[in-house]
């Protein structure tokens, strides 16, 4: 294994794992709701504003960042409230441009709260690069990948052995027979917002240092977070993280070895060809038709 | 010459076989019913002969064709039309227009022609509306020739699929359960509806629960069971056949209906 | 003959046409007559992409990357490699029909959020190769335009060309209306509630939903090379996913399959930029807010809503009569 290529590899682990994180967030709002979430990408960038603000008044990371990450979870909380629990059983497209038009109103609240410049977020712990067999690692991408396999390894927990998390898992499952059963499935869907939009804060904290954050920073995470979560098979969180990491690796190796320019473009062209040969995703469900 | 001969045919979902090794002819001009417990297959049966399923082995030669393996519309192409246990009405349109629709193989047209709305389309289209409220008309729907399907009762939307389906000339039709869901003076009703058709030239299977409609209508019927031919014959046979009171009166009856679902 | 008139077809095309001559009396300046260009434009787009969306019930959300093909087709024919305007628009409009069949037909087996997503792809990879290709198209600058001349008459000036776009608008609204009442169009309609159902009528479904989608690209297409040699000028900025998604909204706006929706939806929201353009800061979130709450609100749309209402007012006891237009 060549140093560069190694570089590459864990260059794309730790976009992969930004994008996994956003894709999980996708999947969460799916499973508890057939909503595609299209302000996902917001989330991302309120995480790391937010933080960015709180840093600047003097608060230390361990303070900011739960603040931050809370501040995030109630505006997803809202979204549910007052944007999609209202239209319930209307059609995709109306519940997508619905999040979408949420979407842009939270990019055009972030222009007025802050601004529309580029803000830096100083690394957690250091910016000295670590080097392991021929690359170098920044200190910030070892906070990357050790809180997405933190968040992975709690969220499994959470829904394989909470009732909380059994109950939401119910719900994705069948709708009606976890109502059935006494599980309040409205209160599923309220809570699936606040959850997506934490991880997505999580993300976008997790990554301001390295890529630095701006009040857009969420359209490009939230369309390719999206493609990770398709990637994978929409609503399986498996399918999320492995998802986001192969997407993760593959921009950076083409990106790489191929051509720079089309670095963006790599994760759509890998969605359209994988939905061509398989329309369901790599783990998605496949659903036959009854008549 | 058989209208439609099914040769060895499956289907597996899974590991369940919903239809195993099952053949079977079909002359021109008859009634055939397919009768079984609830489960016993002939839905898929149904959508095996439309297209709509796969099958996972065996052939369907229709008027000398095979369709095995064809796409739904190919087999509509070909002269089969049917019915659905579960309404497949177009919601969207007039009742009208769910039977113009059904006129699609006769009246389909170049899309520059439709783009265009040339003369001779436009008077296509004039006949074509004549047509399907004949066709309305035909299978007692009179009442409903400016209604939108969305506001039609149940009974009226199952007589609709009838018209739809007559609206391609098929010639072989597949009525799926068109009886369920009835009351009695509508069942009784179809009884009329279903045996004109053959004076049409159409070729009907019957699938159906309602006894007395199977009885009074068929020239043959087909009991399938578990997937499998149980009995095949002329009506007066198979009603007399004590495999058939076995399945349908017998204490297996229940069990076997849950065992297939 | 008054029955005719009175049919939604006719009599609405009329209206629009009444609509369309005297709409210059309340255009006192230039300003409103660019305005108004605009709002034909994109009702041009609409009118197609409401054939894909609103009748086929196929979701789009990458049409503004055929509009820019098209814009970016006529102005590197045009004005690099000097070919007349439009034998490069129809150049264009061919190689863009041609591209929407060939990935459409791929494409057009996905449903729901999967379709969604690969339009997308397809609309952002568009842009990426409009933005990234920079010796053709002028990359994140853009690319100048050679304005439209016909024959040696120069098509210049606001006026001139609100009544060549008041000309194509109406011929749009004409073809698509034609379409929805024919037996192609019924298809549509009927694949879009049950796709079994049309099959078994002998209706090929994929063939079909390919159909509405080359159709709707090519509005697309002849609207984005129109807008290149009016404006003089393209950028990026309307092949990006933010423009995809103003046209979807605009269909949805004004009301899936009604075509006349589909004008009034292209009109309200390429208007309403320009009046919360006076609240400077606050016109995107607005933007954002007015998308949301409509939706809401009117999830059928504002024509329908509007339609429905006023018809339950005239007609209280009998059923509802006939299907949306």
């Amino acid at each position: 294994m060549s140093a560069q290529f190694t570089q590459y590899l864990l260059t794309g682990l730790t976009v992969g794992a930004i994008y996994a994180l956003v894709a999980l967030g996708f999947s969460i709002i799916f499973n508890a709701s057939n909503v595609i979430n299209f302000a996902q990408g917001e989330f991302v960038m309120i995480g790391g504003m937010a933080t960015v603000s709180l840093i600047a008044v003097g608060l230390p990371y361990l303070l900011a960042i739960p603040l931050a990450v809370a501040a995030a979870a109630l505006v997803g909380l809202a979204l549910e409230k007052f944007a999609v629990e209202p239209a319930r059983g209307a059609s995709v497209v109306t519940l997508i441009i619905i999040t979408i038009g949420a979407s842009i109103f939270l990019r055009g609240l972030a222009t007025i709260i802050w601004d529309k410049r580029f803000h830096a977020l100083k690394p957690f712990t250091g910016d000295a690069p670590i080097t392991i067999a021929g690359a170098t690692i920044l200190p910030q991408s070892l906070w990357v990948l050790g809180v997405t396999l933190a968040v992975v390894l709690a969220l499994s927990w959470f829904f394989g052995r909470t009732l909380l998390g059994k109950a939401m898992l119910a719900t994705s499952h069948n709708r009606l027979a976890a109502q059935l059963a006494g599980i309040n499935v409205r209160m599923v869907l309220f809570l699936s917002f606040g959850l997506s939009a934490a991880l997505g804060a999580v993300a976008g904290i997790l990554i301001a240092p390295i890529t630095t954050t701006s009040y857009d920073v969420g359209v490009m995470l939230g369309l390719k977070g999206f493609a990770a979560a398709m990637l994978g098979g929409m609503g399986s969180g498996v399918g999320a993280v492995v998802g986001g990491i192969a997407l993760g690796i593959t921009e950076t190796m083409s990106a790489g070895y191929l051509s720079s320019a089309y670095k963006d473009a790599i994760a759509f062209v890998i969605i359209l060809a994988v939905l061509f040969f398989m329309p369901s995703g790599l783990f998605g469900k496949r659903g036959g038709e009854r008549v | 010459m058989s209208l439609l001969r099914v040769e060895a045919l499956s289907k597996k979902f899974g590991g369940v076989n919903a239809v195993e090794d099952l053949s079977f002819d079909i002359p021109p001009g008859v009634v055939y019913s397919i009768i079984g417990p609830n489960g016993a297959g002939k839905t898929t049966l149904l959508n095996l002969l439309t297209g709509i399923y796969q099958p996972s082995a065996g052939r369907i030669v229709f008027g000398g064709h095979d369709l095995t393996g064809r796409a739904p519309y190919e087999y509509a192409n070909h002269g089969i039309a049917r019915t659905f246990q579960n309404l497949q009405v177009f919601f969207n349109m007039s009742a009208l227009e769910n039977v113009m629709v059904g006129r699609y193989m006769q009246e389909r047209c170049g899309l520059a022609a439709a783009l265009l709305r040339t003369p001779r389309l436009a008077r296509a289209e004039h006949a074509c509306r004549e047509e399907a409220a004949e066709l309305m008309r035909y299978v007692g729907l009179h009442n409903y020739l400016s209604a939108a399907a969305d506001a039609m009762p149940y009974g009226a939307l199952k007589r609709l699929e009838i018209a739809r389906a007559l609206a391609t000339r098929p010639k072989l039709m597949l009525l799926d359960e068109p009886a369920a869901g009835l009351n009695p003076t509508e069942a009784l009703e179809l009884d009329d509806l279903i045996g004109s058709l053959t004076g049409r030239g159409v070729t009907v299977v019957l699938v159906e629960h309602n006894m007395r409609l199977v009885m009074g209508v068929s020239d043959h019927i087909l009991v399938l069971d578990y997937g499998r031919k149980l009995a095949e014959g002329p009506a007066a046979t198979v009603r007399n056949d004590p495999k058939v009171i076995e399945a349908y009166l017998g204490s297996g009856v229940a069990a076997a209906a849950e065992m297939h679902r | 003959m008054l029955a005719r008139l009175a049919s939604p077809r006719t009599g609405g095309l009329l209206a629009l046409a009444v609509v369309i001559a005297l709409l210059p009396l309340a255009l006192t300046n230039k300003y409103f007559y660019d305005i108004a260009v605009l709002v034909g434009l994109n009702a041009i787009v609409c009118v197609g992409l409401n054939l894909l969306i609103g009748y086929a019930g196929q979701i789009s959300l990458g049409h503004a990357g055929f509009f820019g093909l098209g814009a970016y087709g006529s102005a590197i024919l045009a004005s690099r490699y000097g070919w007349p305007p439009l034998a490069a628009m129809l150049t264009t409009t061919l190689a863009v029909a041609a591209l929407a069949y060939l990935v459409g037909r791929p494409i057009l087996r996905l449903k729901g959020h999967y379709l969604a997503m690969a339009t997308l792809g397809l609309g952002v990879i568009i842009f990426m190769v409009i933005t990234t290709e920079d010796k053709y198209t002028g990359g994140p600058d853009g690319i100048a335009v050679v304005p439209l001349s016909i024959g040696g008459f120069v098509l210049q000036g606001e006026r001139i060309w609100y009544w060549v776009v008041g000309a194509l608008l109406l011929v749009a609204v004409w073809l698509a209306l034609n379409l929805i009442e024919s037996p192609a169009g019924r298809a549509l309609r009927a694949l879009h509630s049950s796709e079994v159902g049309a099959e078994v009528v002998g209706i090929n479904a994929a063939e079909h939903k390919v159909m509405a989608f080359v159709i709707s690209a090519v509005f697309a297409s002849v609207a984005g090379s129109l807008a290149a040699h009016y404006s003089g000028f393209v950028t990026p900025g309307k092949v990006a996913f933010l423009h995809s998604i103003e046209l979807v909204t605009m269909v949805v706006f004004g009301g899936m399959a009604s075509t006349f929706g589909a004008v009034v939806g292209a009109a309200v929201l390429t208007t309403l930029p320009q009046l919360l353009a006076a609240f400077e800061d606050y016109e995107m979130m607005l933007f954002g807010a007015v998308m949301m709450g409509t939706m809401i609100f009117m999830p059928r749309g504002v024509v329908p809503s509007l339609a429905r209402l006023f018809q339950s007012r005239r007609q209280q006891p009998s059923s509802g009569e006939g299907s949306g237009t």
